[in-house]
């Protein structure tokens, strides 16, 4: 290649560059912006770290809605991050690194990974910073200073004895339109379902994976019909995948006579119970769950007390049908508190 | 560089300035140092020795699966599969030596030897029916996920023995602190770029990039070649898969689902074209650099980390942009 346009090329390169990190500047601009006000600058207040799985998903839109509010409220710095995609551990442990590196006083910590994440976590707290575990436990619990969250099997027995109720005279043939292997949230809430409703593994027809993604609830369930065409009950780990079965089983004009009970309750789905397109749901609340930890790490900042132990976040079952000898608040309430 | 064994050096000998100018890493360079001078000023935490060392730790993985991606994107081709490869090698050497009873170093060399395999059946498909790489390596992502979590039972597997973890120690340097993987992959930045300026293999690879025909006609085996490099990009995989298990201390099934586009962005970021024949190693490293020093750089901001999807995109559309004009120019 002659050598004149080797130039030019990089000449270009060049040009290139001045224009991203002109794009930078803006984009960081209004980045911090719409944050909670400038780094570096506020040497003064604590700064408290936020990691959720991913950016997209609602639970963890409304979990970092609940730590700036409370982070305003208390006078602290909130920065967050997230990995890549629900399981990208090495994400989280990158996020965690730079967090302490940044000066945070605690991190705030919803795990991908429940076991894969304990070493970065125990540097961290060498480290002097308080790290809380949200929603998610890890493996062991002892791995962080404590735990805000759902008491994911709670959620699922309230669940499972309403579908018990609701059921009655029926004989149950269970779906259930779970999580993914090993994880532990979604093992917690299969299960507590299944003790809720008096039932065992071998009692479920059809058990399928579906990452909590609603395209995948409905595939899911459309192969569970295609197995066993006369379920009458599908459990479901949240609601995106109870709308994925929901649209599944009105396809076979199946929705009247089919019982679907799930576990989230966020305003998407709480909304989908009171459109009767999901009986039941137990409604958790993953804003508490944030601002509680903001309130720790802010308190272990002015007197060193560090929160420990696990706090439950509570439950509540949401459903317009209720049922005798199960307690459950109606989708006005719901709707009103949607993962609040 | 010598004239006599250097083709490109039948080029007039460019001065100092000139060279440093066209340089092919001047553009990746430039960049990474603005992004420095612009972090350094927005937060007082990143121009620290730490920081820095944190950088390169964080870089480590995807940059030791970049220097192969950046062997394989030389010769045209590309790969999709070295995340999953890595994954599949960092399992196999995990359960190996926490579950099986293979001493520490033998479950090692036996991860890095599948990953070897696995850039040899690659190579083998490419080379042999032939296949395009695009199509081998998407089907290989699959078959090497797909065993990792079969093998692993999906599982995280913990309590592995020190020796694999080594590489993840520490040793002060001054006032921070450095690990033993980031030299390993420093070393192999080094190596990789000596062995493609400097040796007679490097400009094979370069020839083949260029145009196979040419290079088969220059008496270069050109099969034989394309195959080496799968390889060769498969064992580099194997490292990147115990510099892994260093980092993060657990062998991961989930692991390394983004690094096969993560390690594209940064071969494309250091000037690598996507055409073959064009780009470097080290330009790859600068590549690897300006992505870890953006995301550590906007997390000590305090900038969501959705920013840093955007900016990366942005980056590498633009750069892509530049390396298609400086083509179109050049014909």
């Amino acid at each position: 290649m002659p050598r004149t346009t080797r130039l030019s090329s990089s000449l270009l390169r060049a040009a290139a560059v001045t224009g991203v990190a002109a794009l930078t500047l803006t984009a960081c601009g209004s980045g911090s912006g719409s944050g909670s006000g400038s780094a570096g600058s506020g040497s003064g207040s604590v700064k408290v770290g936020l990691i959720t799985k991913t950016d997209t998903n609602p639970f963890f839109v409304k979990m970092k809605e609940g730590a700036e509010k409370a982070a305003k409220e208390n006078g602290a710095q909130l920065v967050t991050a997230a990995g890549k995609f629900d399981g990208d551990n090495a994400g989280q442990v990158t996020a965690i690194e730079n967090m302490v590196a940044s000066g945070v006083k605690g991190i705030l910590i919803t795990p991908s990974d429940s076991k894969a994440i304990v070493p970065a976590i125990a540097k961290a707290r060498a480290k002097g910073v308080l790290v809380i575990a949200l929603d998610t436990p890890t493996e062991p619990q002892s791995a962080v200073d404590a735990l805000f969250a759902t008491d994911n099997l709670h959620a699922g027995e309230l669940i499972g004895e309403y579908a018990k109720a609701a059921m009655k005279g029926k004989t149950a043939k269970i779906a259930t339109l779970d999580l993914a292997p090993g994880v532990s949230v979604g093992v917690q809430r299969h299960n507590g379902f299944l003790k809720g409703f008096g039932a065992t593994d071998k009692d479920v027809l059809c058990a399928q994976d579906t990452g909590g993604d609603q395209a995948k609830g409905q595939t899911a369930m459309e192969n569970c019909l295609q197995k066993n065409p006369d379920i009458n009950l599908v459990y479901t780990i949240n609601e995106p995948a109870a709308l994925g079965a929901y649209t599944a089983l009105k396809a076979k004009g199946r929705e009247k006579d089919v019982l679907i009970v799930s576990v989230d309750g966020g305003c998407t789905g709480t909304q989908a119970v009171k459109d009767g397109k999901i009986a039941a749901t137990s409604q958790q609340y993953p804003l508490k769950m944030a601002a509680e930890g903001v309130k720790a790490v802010v308190t272990y900042a002015k007197d060193g007390k560090k929160a420990s132990g696990y706090t439950d976040t509570g439950v509540t079952l949401i459903s317009d049908k209720a049922q005798a000898g199960v307690t459950s608040k109606d989708t006005g309430f719901g709707l009103q508190n949607c993962w609040g | 560089m010598t004239a006599t064994t250097t083709p490109y050096a039948e080029l007039k000998a460019p001065t100092t300035a000139r060279r440093l100018l066209t340089a092919p890493t001047t553009g990746p360079l430039v960049a990474l140092l603005l992004a420095c001078a612009f972090f350094s000023l927005s937060t007082d935490q990143f121009l620290t020795g730490g920081n820095f060392s944190l950088i390169v730790q964080q870089v480590m993985v995807v940059g030791t699966l970049a220097i192969g991606q950046t062997l394989i994107i030389l010769t045209a081709g590309i790969d999709l599969s070295c995340g999953a490869v890595m994954a599949f090698g960092s399992i196999v050497i995990a359960k190996m030596a926490a579950e099986g009873s293979l001493p520490p170093l033998l479950a090692i060399a036996l991860g890095i030897a599948v990953c070897a395999g696995f850039g040899l059946l690659n190579g083998l498909l490419v080379q042999k029916i032939p296949l395009p790489p695009f199509i081998v390596t998407l089907g290989m992502l699959n078959v090497a996920f797909a065993l990792t979590h079969i093998y692993s039972e999906e599982q995280t597997v913990t309590n592995l023995p020190g020796p694999l973890t080594a590489l993840g120690q520490t040793f002060p340097l001054g006032h921070t602190d450095i690990t033993y993987g980031s030299l390993v992959t420093i070393a192999l930045f080094l190596l990789l770029a000596y062995t493609l300026s400097s040796t007679g293999w490097g400009r094979h690879v370069y020839a083949l990039g260029n145009s196979q025909e040419a290079a088969r006609l220059n008496g270069i085996r050109t099969s034989r070649l394309t195959i080496g490099i799968y390889t060769v990009a498969g064992l580099l995989y194997g490292i990147a898969a115990v510099l892994l298990i260093s980092r993060t201390g657990v062998g991961d099934p989930q692991a390394g689902q983004t690094d096969n586009l993560d390690s594209i962005t940064a071969v494309v970021l250091g000037g690598t074209s996507l055409f073959g024949g064009r780009g470097s190693v080290l330009g790859t490293f600068i590549g690897v650099l300006i992505v870890g020093v953006f995301r550590n750089g906007l997390q000590l901001m305090g900038v969501a980390s959705i920013y840093q999807t955007l900016i990366t995109g942005v980056l590498v559309i633009l750069a892509v942009t530049v390396d298609q004009i400086s083509r179109k120019k050049a014909r």
